[in-house]
């Protein structure tokens, strides 16, 4: 049995390395894909409303699970963005707001968009969706656990929302949770409402591993036949990634969580030195609150990359099939992506700068942060050489790619300003650090998610979104998004810091109320811009036309199903065979400008493919 | 084709905005003119970057919209180029981060000749210790802290006993002379941070920290919570006095020092006690 697997695995290869060289004779085993070696899942098909729509198996409808619970949490995170520019742009508006109140909303809105929006969306809900589908498999590998891991994360945003109602209200420690503030009187919500968060976080990890070890081993084990590492699409590579990142940057918050539990309810001293409040000495000692930082960054920086590689990875599908042309340098993506989550692990105290650990680390970690660049700035090279000689469709979904673009860039250049240790000192803690990061890891990877719903909403629903309003949520959002946070960059230059309820009359500051103004009102209409989309969404539902199967002419294997949107099961009584990357556009010789990937050799001899 | 003018328009003004832009750095009055030059360094080659990539961008938006008859290019890799560009990028970025470690490398390296300031910090004030005509600062210890030892300084270190305690969140500096700033707190995370000195490092409960710098412009200053610290971390301020020799002697003379304060309560315990006895 073996020897004949070896054998047939050999004349696989020989047979790859024959079609390289392009336009050919058509030979007998020219097709020829090694057969299956393990039987096709059997899948449990839900009968009831239940086991189809709530308590469902189906990963697609998992997948539109998290996506709908997270797009939830976003909304809550923007309206508490509202509230927060209202005070900062117009001190004292609304009545209600008191400092408590900001530190709460500040902490909430942090907190819900890089963990329950960021990467719920980008890992749960596109994960779910895409990873069988891309990879030709009927569903994940293990629909149950995959079911569990939904309703985990549910119950930890409910646990999370629960906190906005306890007494005492949610945390207010910042997203960070720094102690010792984070469990003393000094904070907000430093009773129940750090509990709950704490909790929260617990269940989300917990819940997230059972959903990352599918993913994994989903992509591992059961790609489908002639579907080889090298010829995954990068959305399944980004997403891939992120979830290796996941598995071993969690860990770190879970167990950081858990002490900081024990702090808070045994009394326990992981991160509580002695301290004096009020004039009493509390009974902790010995602890360290910069172990804490160390393990939260550990969690936190790989966290970045959790939520930028997903994104990396489908921005450069939606390029390619919009551009009509292979992505360039496919196999330098890979590897960067591969690196760059490598590195992601090496760079944790970047964010520790001025933290009070031994500042001889600076040497070592601005070194590390700043070769993370290169990986970065090549992806970026490739991106936009994608462009270069492509047939670009301006549409919505290629304006968001250009504009991830512009802000990713953007945001990738003051990460090098933050990355170079001396650089950081004066920027640290201000409005520098607030508009770098929400440039790059906020606004970038939402561009790259509307892009995406744009892009793949015709497979989900069948139908077309609205070109014209795509337009118009488009060019308000980036516009909008880019004038609330390029200046915002200048504030940080004066020296305003972050975190700041008031900024009271400092002489220097005073300069920044107009500019103050002018963000507020612009996050306002960019927040109000979103729902554009919603409506967008419920029209389209309700009005649109039936498109196209494969309306965007795409050769990757999600648009080649049975039926659209795809059934349970995805693709019908037999797996698609991959014969290639499915990034073959515009191939000279070829009769239309695509070539999916289940498009044999012998159908195309008369091409000039250069991979395979 | 609106698109890539929309784009051009949007680098433009990215640029305007910051040739014209009235928000920039306020004044330097310390040493550390070497992370603003970092900074007009990096600002120089990255902004370069990143106007160079946008503009290939647009230019791309341009010449290769879609054409019904146009095919694109099929060009999978090219070696050559992407290894151009690598290297290229690798010596960008080398170029960065030199002058950010030599920077770096002064700042972890704080002179001899530096005067040691204690800057204690608390949910919410500051206040500060130099040390006596000894040149030392005496230990401290959280515990120790009570109304008659507000620093908490360790009764039998002979060095505490000369200390010049400044209970107030205002100080003064002397200019042309490199201060340690040595900082404590003794409950939660605080900052202390002078925009105008760029120099900044988080106080840390349990742990004596450090930075310095060397204030070079008289004048007085507003210092700043750095570090999220509470509810009432916006509020948490305090100011600096930068002068010459001359009024930082006379101010320094005028301070009280550990042993005045234990002297003053020496007689106020004996008043005490008469008070008792009688």
């Amino acid at each position: 049995m073996t020897d004949e697997l070896d054998k047939n695995k050999t004349t696989y290869q020989a047979q790859s390395s024959e079609t390289m060289g392009g336009s050919g004779p058509v030979t007998p085993d020219m097709d020829y894909v090694r057969p299956a070696e393990i039987p096709e899942q059997d899948l449990y098909h839900g009968h009831s409303f239940i086991t189809k729509w709530i308590f469902c198996q189906d990963a697609k409808v998992i997948g539109v699970q998290y996506f709908l619970t997270a797009v939830f949490t976003g909304i809550v995170g923007l309206i508490l963005s509202w509230l927060m520019r209202l005070q900062l742009g117009f001190p004292g508006a609304a009545g209600f707001m008191t400092a408590e109140h900001y530190y709460q909303f500040v902490t909430m809105h942090g907190m819900i968009m890089v963990v329950y929006f960021l990467t719920a969306l980008f890992l749960g809900g596109f994960g779910n969706y895409l990873i069988p589908l891309m990879v030709g498999a009927r569903d994940m590998v293990f629909p149950y656990v995959n079911m569990i891991s939904y309703w985990m994360f549910f119950v930890a945003v409910a646990v999370l929302m629960a906190s906005f109602f306890v007494p005492g209200g949610p945390t207010g420690a910042g997203w960070t949770l720094y102690p010792p503030q984070t469990i003393l009187e000094g904070t907000p919500g430093h009773g129940m409402g750090i509990l709950l968060m704490l909790i929260s976080l617990s269940l989300f990890v917990i819940g997230f591993t059972m959903g990352g070890l599918n993913y994994l081993i989903t992509v591992l084990q059961a790609r489908t036949r002639g579907m080889t590492l090298m010829r995954m699409p990068l959305t399944v590579w980004g997403i891939f990634t992120a979830t290796v990142l996941a598995m071993l940057a969690f860990p770190a918050l879970l167990v950081s969580a858990i002490m900081m539990t024990l702090d808070k309810i045994l009394g326990t001293s992981f991160f509580m030195p002695t301290i004096i409040q009020a004039g009493e000495v509390l009974d902790y000692g010995g602890g360290s609150p910069i172990l804490f930082q160390h393990l939260f960054w550990f969690f936190g920086h790989p966290e970045v990359y959790i939520v930028a590689l997903p994104a990396f990875g489908i921005v450069s599908d939606l390029i390619s099939v919009h551009a009509r042309k292979n992505i360039f340098g496919y196999r330098m993506m890979v590897w960067a992506i591969v690196g760059i989550g490598g590195l992601s692990f090496f760079v944790w105290a970047h964010h520790m700068y001025v933290s009070g650990m031994n500042p001889w680390f600076g040497f070592f970690f601005a070194t590390t942060t700043l070769i993370i660049a290169v990986p970065t700035a090549m992806k970026v090279y490739n991106w936009i050489l994608t462009l270069w000689r492509g047939n670009i469709r301006i549409n919505t979904v290629m304006l968001w790619c250009l504009g991830f673009i512009v802000t990713f860039v953007n945001g990738g250049i003051t990460g090098i300003f933050l990355g170079n240790v001396s650089v950081d000192v004066p920027l640290s803690d201000t409005y520098f650090v607030i508009a770098h990061f929400h440039m790059v890891m906020g606004i970038a990877p939402l561009m790259v998610i509307m892009g995406a719903v744009y892009h793949w909403f015709p497979l989900v629903a069948g139908k077309l979104l609205d070109e014209g309003l795509g337009k118009w949520h488009f060019w308000i959002t980036f516009l909008g998004a880019y004038s609330i946070y390029f200046p915002m960059h200048y504030l940080g230059f004066i020296g305003v810091p972050r975190r700041y309820f008031e900024m009271y009359d400092s002489p220097y500051m005073t300069s920044a109320v107009g500019m103050n103004e002018f963000i507020s009102i612009a996050a306002f209409i960019v927040g109000a811009a979103q729902f554009i989309l919603i409506f967008n969404i419920i029209k389209t539902l309700k009005t649109g036309k039936k498109s196209e199967q494969n309306p965007w002419k795409a050769n990757s294997l999600e648009w080649y199903t049975s039926t659209v949107p795809p059934e349970h099961g995805n693709f019908g009584e037999r797996l698609p065979v991959v014969h290639r990357w499915p990034y073959d556009f515009s191939v000279p010789g070829a009769k239309e400008d695509f070539i999916p990937q289940t498009t044999a050799p012998s159908e195309v001899v008369h091409t000039k493919v250069e991979k395979t | 084709m609106h698109a890539g003018i929309i784009f051009f328009l949007v680098i433009l003004g990215s640029i305007l905005f910051h040739i014209f832009t009235p928000w920039y750095w306020t004044d330097i009055a310390s040493n550390w003119k070497g992370m603003d030059d970092t900074i007009t360094l990096t600002f120089w080659v990255g902004g370069g970057v990143f106007v160079a990539v946008c503009l290939f961008m647009i230019y791309c938006i341009f010449k290769f919209s879609y054409k019904e008859d146009r095919k694109a290019e099929y060009k999978p890799e090219d070696k050559k180029l992407e290894r151009i560009l690598t290297w290229a990028t690798t010596l960008g970025v080398a170029a960065l981060l030199a002058p950010g470690l030599i920077v770096w490398n002064q700042y972890v390296n704080v002179p001899k000749n530096a005067i040691h300031i204690d800057v204690m910090a608390w949910q919410w004030g500051w206040q500060y210790r130099l040390p006596g005509e000894d040149g030392k600062l005496g230990t401290t210890q959280v515990v120790n802290i009570n109304d008659n030892n507000p620093f908490g300084i360790n009764l039998d270190d002979p060095y505490g006993k000369d200390d010049v305690m400044i209970q107030s969140d205002a100080i003064n500096l002397k200019t042309n002379r490199p201060v340690k700033i040595l900082l404590r707190s003794v409950d939660v995370l605080h900052n202390w941070y002078v925009p105008q000195f760029r120099a900044k490092m988080d106080a840390v409960p349990g742990v004596v920290t450090y930075y310095w710098f060397e204030p070079n412009k008289t004048g007085e200053y507003e210092v700043l919570c750095a570090e999220y610290c509470g509810v009432g971390h916006y509020a948490m301020r305090g100011s600096v006095l930068v002068q010459n020799d001359q009024d930082y002697e006379t101010w320094l003379s005028e301070q009280e020092t550990f042993s005045d304060l234990i002297a003053k309560q020496k007689i106020l315990e004996v008043g005490d006690t008469k008070l008792a006895k009688k």
